[in-house]
C-alpha cells in the first residue's frame, strides 16, 4: 500500500511540474506589466526598471523559473506585489475560507445527494425517482452565481425578519470577532515561526475554532454565514452525485449475490446497505472526488457575489491585477490539493474493494 | 393447403440501427423533453426579429417614458395601457429586457455549437494521434491534457482569456480548450479498442492508410459516444462561457449575452430582481434542454438496453 502510494505521488510530480511550467508562462503572458499594474500608467522608466530589478523581472525567464523553483523547493512563495506580504501569510488567512466552504457545500451535496440515489433506485420509475432525476437535471443546468443571487434575494429580503433570514454576504456579522483558540487558552506563540503559522492557519476556519473554544454564539454566526454560499455550491455537485448513486446502486442491485443475501434471511436494510451500498461505492466516491474542480470553480463565484475573502476571489483579482506571485502560489496550492484528493481517492478504493489489489 | 411464404425478406429484414436509436429516442420522456426545449429555443433564434418588440441595444430614453430598472409591464396581467409594455421590465440602460433575452438565444446557441465544435475537432485530432502512435508520444499527450485537467475550469479560462483579451471570441477560445480532453479521451479510447481487431490488421495488411482505417473503422464505433459528450458538453460550455461573462471576462456590453446581463444587474439584485433572475432563468432552460436531449440520446444510443 505505502509503495502504491509511493508510485502515485511519483507520478504525479510531472502533471505538478506541468501545472507550474503553465502558470508561470501564463502569469507572464498576461499582457501589461505588474510594475504600471501597481504604481500606474504614470510610472517613468526608471522607477520601473528598479521595481523590476528588485524582484528578478529583468532576469531571462528560464532563470526566473529556476529561482523560483528553487525558492519553491525551500517553501517560499514569495511575496505579493499588491500587497506586500508574503503569499504563505495571505494563504493562512484565506484558504480556510475556501476549504471550509468547499467541504460545507461537498457534505451537504453528499449527506442529500447520497441519500436520495439510494431511495431513487429502490424505487425505481417511481414518482420518487423521477422527480429526483427531473430536479438533478435541474441543479446541474444552473447557474451558480444566479443560483446564489436568488438564494441571497430570499432568504435576505423576501425573509427578512423572519426567523429564516439568512445574512448575504461576509464570514461573520460586523461586530463578531472569532478569537483564535490560542489565544483562548493563553498559549505563547513566537511570531513567525512554523508552529504559529500552523495554528494561526488552524484557528482561521472559524466553525471549528468555534467549536474548540465552546464559543456558541461565534459558532452560530460563522454557520448562519456559510448556509447560503455552501447551499448555492452544492447543488451541482449534489445533483451529479445522486445521479451517480442512482445509476450504481441500480446496477448492484440486479447482482446475483443481492438475491442470495436476501434468500439468506437477511433484513432488507442490511442487504440494501451492507451488501449493495458498499459495493456500489466506488464510482460515488470517485465522483465525490471529481466534484472538487466543480466546487473550486464555484467558489469563485460564490465568493465573489457572498464577498467571501478566500483563495477564489483572490486568485481572480490577482489575475486581473497582475499579481504573479498570488497566482502562482495559489494555483500551486490548488494543484496539490487536487493530487492529495485523487491519491485519497485511488487509496480508498483498495479500502472499499479488497479485490483490488495494490500492486 | 397454405405454404408458408418463402419471401424471408419479410422475416429477417435487418434494420437501420440509426432509425432503431431514433425511435428508441423519441419514447423517452427526457430526450422529447429536451427535443421540445431546443426547438422551442431554435425557433426563438430564428425569429427573433420578428419576435423580439425592440432592438436589443436600442437605448430607450427619449423614445419612450420609461424608468431605469422598471418593473415588468405587462398589458395582460394589469398594467395601464397607457404605459408602453415591457414584458421583463427594462434594464440598467433603459433597454428592453425581454428584447435582448430572446437575441440572447442566438449568441448562447451559436457559443455552445462553436466551442464544442471545436473541442471536437482538435479533440478527435489528439486522441487518433495519441492512440495509433502510442508509446511516449500517446503519453506526452495525455499528460499535456492531464495538465489542462488538473486545473478547476474556471481558473484555467480566467489564465486563457487574461493572456488573450477579454471578449466572447477568446471566451470561446479558452472553453473549446478545456473541453478538448474530454474528446480526446472518448476518441482514443475508440482507436484503442479497435486498433487490435481481426479486421483491422487485415486491413493494414492490404496496404489501407491508418487515415481510412480511422474514418472507416474507428470514428463510426466512436461517434455514439460522441455525440453523447457532445449534446451534455454543449450545456457546460454554454454555463461555462456565462461564468466567464459574469466576471466581466466573456461578452462585452453592448452584446445581450446571458452572463454578462447578470453580471450588470448583480448588485441590483434586491432592488430589480428581475433583471437577476430572468436572464439566469433563460440559462437554465437552455442547458437544461441540452440534458435533457443528452439524456435521452444516451439512452437511446446503448447498446446494451433493448427496448
Amino acid at each position: 500500500m505505502i509503495k502504491y502510494a509511493i508510485r502515485r505521488i511519483l507520478a504525479s510530480l510531472p502533471v505538478l511540474f506541468g501545472v507550474l511550467l503553465v502558470t508561470f508562462a501564463l502569469a507572464r503572458a498576461i499582457p501589461g506589466d505588474p510594475c504600471r499594474a501597481m504604481l500606474g500608467e504614470k510610472a517613468t522608466d526608471e522607477v520601473c526598471e528598479r521595481f523590476n530589478r528588485e524582484r528578478g523581472f529583468d532576469k531571462p525567464i528560464l532563470v526566473q523559473f529556476g529561482i523560483y523553483m528553487n525558492e519553491l523547493a525551500h517553501g517560499d512563495f514569495g511575496n505579493s506585489i499588491r500587497f506586500r506580504r508574503p503569499i504563505t501569510q495571505i494563504l493562512v488567512e484565506r484558504l480556510p475560507m475556501t476549504i471550509e466552504l468547499g467541504f460545507a457545500g461537498l457534505l451537504i451535496a453528499c449527506l442529500i445527494g447520497i441519500p436520495l440515489g439510494i431511495v431513487s433506485s429502490l424505487r425505481h420509475n417511481s414518482a420518487v425517482d423521477v422527480g429526483t432525476m427531473v430536479w438533478a437535471n435541474v441543479g446541474v443546468s444552473m447557474p451558480v452565481f444566479w443560483l446564489g443571487l436568488m438564494l441571497a434575494y430570499v432568504f435576505a429580503l423576501v425573509l427578512k425578519d423572519t426567523p429564516f433570514q439568512l445574512p448575504p454576504s461576509g464570514r461573520l456579522s460586523a461586530g463578531v470577532v472569532a478569537m483564535p483558540f490560542y489565544e483562548v487558552y493563553g498559549w505563547e506563540l513566537t511570531e513567525g515561526t512554523l508552529i504559529a503559522k500552523l495554528l494561526e492557519f488552524v484557528a482561521n476556519f472559524y466553525v471549528f475554532n468555534s467549536l474548540i473554544t465552546l464559543n456558541w454564539e461565534v459558532l452560530k454566526d460563522a454557520i448562519t454565514h456559510l448556509i447560503l454560499p455552501a447551499a448555492a455550491l452544492s447543488t451541482i455537485p449534489m445533483a451529479i452525485i445522486a445521479r451517480m448513486t442512482r445509476s450504481s446502486m441500480l446496477q448492484v442491485l440486479g447482482l446475483d449475490y443481492m438475491r442470495t443475501a436476501r434468500a439468506k434471511g437477511l433484513s432488507e436494510r442490511w442487504v440494501v446497505m451492507r451488501h449493495g451500498f458498499r459495493n456500489a461505492l466506488l464510482p460515488i466516491v470517485t465522483i465525490v472526488g471529481l466534484q472538487l474542480g466543480v466546487v473550486f470553480s464555484g467558489a469563485i463565484l460564490t465568493e465573489t457575489i457572498f464577498s467571501l475573502a478566500g483563495v477564489g476571489r483572490s486568485l481572480y483579482e490577482a489575475i486581473t491585477a497582475r499579481d504573479f506571485p498570488i497566482i502562482q502560489g495559489f494555483t500551486v496550492v490548488v494543484a496539490i490539493g487536487y493530487i492529495v484528493v485523487n491519491l485519497v481517492v485511488d487509496l480508498s478504493y483498495a479500502f472499499l474493494d479488497p479485490r483490488i489489489k495494490m500492486s | 393447403m397454405e405454404t408458408l411464404s418463402t419471401d424471408f425478406r419479410k422475416y429477417s429484414r435487418s434494420e437501420n440501427l440509426w432509425l432503431v436509436a431514433l425511435r428508441r429516442l423519441f419514447r423517452q420522456r427526457s430526450g422529447i423533453a429536451g427535443m421540445i426545449l431546443l426547438g422551442f429555443l431554435t425557433l426563438l433564434a430564428i425569429f427573433a426579429p420578428i419576435i423580439a418588440p425592440y432592438d436589443p441595444i436600442q437605448v430607450l430614453i427619449g423614445v419612450e417614458s420609461v424608468k431605469r430598472r422598471a418593473d415588468p409591464c405587462i398589458h395582460l396581467l394589469g398594467c395601464p395601457e397607457d404605459q408602453p409594455q415591457h414584458l421583463m421590465g427594462i434594464d440598467g440602460n433603459v433597454r428592453d429586457e425581454f428584447s435582448r433575452i430572446i437575441y440572447g438565444t442566438r449568441i448562447s446557441l451559436r457559443i455552445g455549437f462553436v466551442t464544442i465544435g471545436a473541442a471536437i475537432i482538435v479533440g478527435t485530432i489528439l486522441g487518433a494521434v495519441a492512440g495509433y502512435a502510442g508509446g511516449w508520444v500517446s503519453d506526452v499527450i495525455m499528460r499535456v491534457l492531464d495538465v489542462v485537467l488538473a486545473f478547476p475550469f474556471l481558473l484555467l479560462a480566467i489564465a486563457i482569456v487574461a493572456v488573450l483579451g477579454p471578449g466572447l471570441t477568446n471566451a470561446m477560445m479558452a472553453i473549446a480548450i478545456i473541453n478538448i480532453p474530454a474528446f480526446a479521451r472518448v476518441i482514443r479510447s475508440s482507436v484503442l479498442s479497435v486498433k487490435e481487431e481481426e479486421y483491422v490488421s487485415a486491413a493494414r495488411s492490404i496496404g489501407a492508410s491508418p487515415l481510412r482505417i480511422l474514418f472507416l473503422h474507428v470514428l463510426p464505433n466512436a461517434i455514439s459516444p460522441m455525440i453523447v459528450q457532445g449534446t451534455l458538453g454543449i450545456g457546460t460550455a454554454i454555463l461555462e462561457t456565462a461564468a466567464l461573462s459574469f466576471i466581466g471576462m466573456g461578452a462585452q456590453p453592448p452584446d445581450p449575452e446571458w452572463g454578462s446581463m447578470l453580471a450588470s444587474e448583480r448588485n441590483q439584485v434586491f432592488s430589480a430582481p428581475h433583471l437577476v433572475f430572468f436572464p439566469g432563468l433563460a440559462i437554465m432552460i437552455t442547458v437544461l434542454g441540452f440534458n435533457l436531449l443528452g439524456d435521452g440520446l444516451r439512452d437511446a444510443l446503448d447498446p446494451r438496453l433493448r427496448l
